[in-house]
C-alpha cells in the first residue's frame, strides 16, 4: 500500500488513536482489578453489605 | 430480560458480566473488518492517502457526540427517576466521550497539517468539537469535585443536559462566527460527494467505534458499580469502629 | 527539615486528591485561550502574533484562580493555626506551601503551554520560548500571589480582593514574560536581556513573597 508523501502523518494519526484507546483499555482493566481486590479485602475481614444480608435493592 | 432487570444494579453485574464478552469479539470483529476494508480503500483524487484518517477521525467524531446523548439521556434518569444506576451511567461514559473527542482531535490536526500546512485552523468544525472537548473536561471536573457521588450525580445531570441544549446554539454561533471572517485558502473538507468505496468502510468503522464504545461504557459502568460498593463498605466500616 | 518535607509531600497529595482541583487551573487555561479567537477572529496570522501575549494572560489569571485555595482551606480546617504555632519558621513553612501550590497549579500550565500555542499557530520556536519564560516566571505569580493569599485569608469572601490586591503586583513579570517571548521569536532585543530581568524578578519575589506572607499571617490571625 502507497500512502503517498503523508505517509507519517497517517500512520501517525492511526498509533494516536491506537494509544487513546489502549490508554481507555488500560485505565477500566486496571480500575476494575484494584476494585476487585478491596473489594475481595473486604469479603476476608467480613465486612459485607446490608444488601447482600437483606434486601437486594441498597447499593 | 427487561429494563426493570437491568435496572437493579446486582443483576445489571451479572447480566453484564455474560455479555462483555461477546461484546468485546463483536468489537474485535467489527474492527478487524473496517481495518482490512480500509487498508483497500481508495485513495481520494484531491486529499490523496490522507483520507484514510478521516477512517478514524469521522467515527471519533461521532461517538464524542454520540456519548453526550448518551450523558443526557442518563441525566434525565438521574434527575426524573433518581435511579443510581442512571448516575453510573452518565459518570462512566463522560471520560469515553471525552477521549473520543480528544482523539478526533488529534486525528484531525494530524489531517489538517498536511492538507492546510497547519495543524490547526480555526475552522467552525474543528472549533465546535474543540469546545465540546471543553465541556467534557468540565463534567468531569465536576464529577471529581465533589466527594458525594449523588450529589455529584445531580450537579452534573443538570450540567450535562444543559449542555445537551447549548451545543447546538454553540455550533450555529462558530458557523456564524467562522463564515463572518473565513480565512479564504482552507480547503473545505467533505465538500465534495462521498464515492460509495469510501462510504462502506467508512460505515463499517463507525459501527465497530460504536461496539468499542458500548463495549467500554459497560465495562466502565461495572467499575462504577464496584468503586460505589467499595466507597459503601469503607463508611461501614468506619461506622462500625466508631459506633457502639 | 523533616516536618517541612511533611507538610510539604501533604499539601501535593491534598492538591492531587478528589476535590483538590490541581488540574482545574490547566482547564482554566485551556478555555481561557480558547476563548481568544472567537473575540479577535481566526486569522492565524494575527494569532500568531499575539499567541505570546495570549498564552501568558491566560497563565496569570489561571495561577490566579487557584491561588486562594493556597492558604484558605488550610485556615478553614484549622490546620494553618497549627503551623503558625509550630517550631518551624513561618517564613519557610509557606515558601515549602508555595512550592507544594505553584507545583500542582503552575508547573502544568508551564507543560500544557506548547499544545495551546499549537492552537494559535505558533512555531514549535515560539511555543518553546514561552513554556520557557513561563517556567521562569510563574514562580513569581505563585509567590507574589502567596502575599495577596496571606492578606486575605481571614477574609470570608477573599477571592475578589486578592485578585485586585495581586494582579498589579504581577506587571512587571507580565511585561518582562512576553517581551522575552517576543524577543525569541522576532523582536529587536537579544533574549537575554529581558528573560535575565524576568529571572531576577522571581529570584526577588522568592524571597519577599514568603517573608511579607508571614508577617502578614501573623499580624492578621492573632
Amino acid at each position: 500500500m502507497n500512502l503517498g508523501p503523508h505517509a507519517a502523518f497517517i500512520v501517525t494519526a492511526y498509533i494516536a488513536a491506537t494509544a487513546i484507546v489502549a490508554g481507555l483499555i488500560g485505565w477500566i482493566v486496571l480500575d476494575r482489578r484494584r476494585l476487585s481486590r478491596i473489594l475481595d479485602d473486604f469479603g476476608a475481614q467480613g465486612i459485607s453489605r446490608r444488601s447482600t444480608r437483606a434486601d437486594a435493592d441498597k447499593w | 430480560m427487561s429494563l426493570i432487570d437491568l435496572a437493579n444494579p446486582s443483576r445489571f453485574l451479572a447480566l453484564t458480566a455474560r455479555a462483555l464478552p461477546w461484546l468485546a469479539a463483536a468489537t474485535v470483529l467489527a474492527f478487524a473488518i473496517g481495518i482490512t476494508e480500509v487498508y483497500f480503500a481508495p485513495d481520494d483524487y484531491q486529499q490523496g492517502a490522507t483520507v484514510k484518517i478521516m477512517f478514524i477521525h469521522v467515527p471519533a467524531a461521532w461517538l464524542g457526540v454520540f456519548a453526550w446523548i448518551v450523558m443526557s439521556a442518563a441525566a434525565l434518569g438521574t434527575l426524573v427517576w433518581r435511579h443510581p444506576l442512571a448516575d453510573v451511567a452518565a459518570k462512566a461514559a463522560a471520560p469515553i466521550g471525552a477521549a473520543f473527542t480528544l482523539m478526533c482531535l488529534v486525528t484531525g490536526s494530524l489531517w489538517g497539517r498536511p492538507m492546510w500546512g497547519t495543524y490547526w485552523v480555526w475552522d467552525a468544525r474543528l472549533t465546535s468539537v474543540l469546545v465540546l472537548f471543553l465541556m467534557y473536561l468540565g463534567v468531569i471536573a465536576l464529577w471529581r469535585t465533589m466527594d458525594d457521588p449523588a450529589q455529584a450525580a445531580r450537579a452534573a445531570a443538570v450540567l450535562t443536559l444543559v449542555g445537551a441544549i447549548n451545543i447546538p446554539i454553540i455550533k450555529f454561533s462558530v458557523d456564524w462566527w467562522n463564515t463572518l471572517h473565513q480565512p479564504a485558502s482552507v480547503l473545505r473538507l467533505g465538500g465534495s460527494t462521498i464515492h460509495p468505496a469510501i462510504l462502506v468502510p467508512l460505515i463499517v468503522m463507525a459501527v465497530a467505534f460504536t461496539l468499542l464504545f458500548v463495549t467500554l461504557h459497560v465495562a466502565a459502568m461495572r467499575n462504577e458499580i464496584m468503586r460505589r460498593r467499595v466507597r459503601t463498605l469503607m463508611m461501614l466500616q468506619a461506622g462500625a469502629r466508631m459506633g457502639p | 527539615m523533616t516536618a517541612l518535607c511533611a507538610l510539604f509531600i501533604r499539601d501535593l497529595r491534598l492538591a492531587v486528591r478528589v476535590g483538590g482541583g490541581a488540574l482545574i487551573g490547566v482547564l482554566f487555561f485551556l478555555v481561557v485561550v480558547t476563548l481568544m479567537p472567537f473575540a479577535i477572529g481566526p486569522d492565524l496570522g494575527l494569532l500568531a502574533r499575539m499567541g505570546p501575549a495570549i498564552l501568558w494572560l491566560g497563565a496569570l489569571l489561571a495561577s490566579l484562580l487557584a491561588l486562594d485555595r493556597l492558604l484558605a482551606t488550610d485556615h478553614e480546617d484549622g490546620s494553618l493555626d497549627l503551623i503558625l504555632t509550630a517550631r518551624v519558621p513561618l517564613e519557610l513553612a509557606v515558601a515549602v506551601k508555595a512550592l507544594a501550590h505553584w507545583l500542582t497549579t503552575g508547573l502544568p500550565l508551564v507543560v500544557s503551554s506548547p499544545l495551546l500555542g499549537l492552537l494559535l499557530n505558533l512555531e514549535a520556536k515560539a511555543s518553546g520560548a514561552v513554556a520557557l519564560t513561563l517556567l521562569a516566571g510563574t514562580p513569581a505569580l505563585t509567590f507574589i500571589g502567596l502575599i495577596g493569599a496571606a492578606l486575605t485569608v481571614a477574609l470570608r469572601r477573599g477571592g475578589l480582593l486578592l485578585a485586585i490586591l495581586v494582579l498589579p503586583l504581577t506587571i512587571p513579570v507580565l511585561i518582562f514574560g512576553v517581551a522575552a517571548s517576543n524577543a525569541a521569536i522576532a523582536g529587536p532585543v537579544p533574549f537575554g536581556a529581558p528573560f535575565g530581568i524576568l529571572c531576577a524578578l522571581t529570584l526577588i519575589s522568592l524571597v519577599i513573597g514568603p517573608i511579607a506572607a508571614a508577617v502578614a499571617l501573623r499580624q492578621g490571625l492573632e
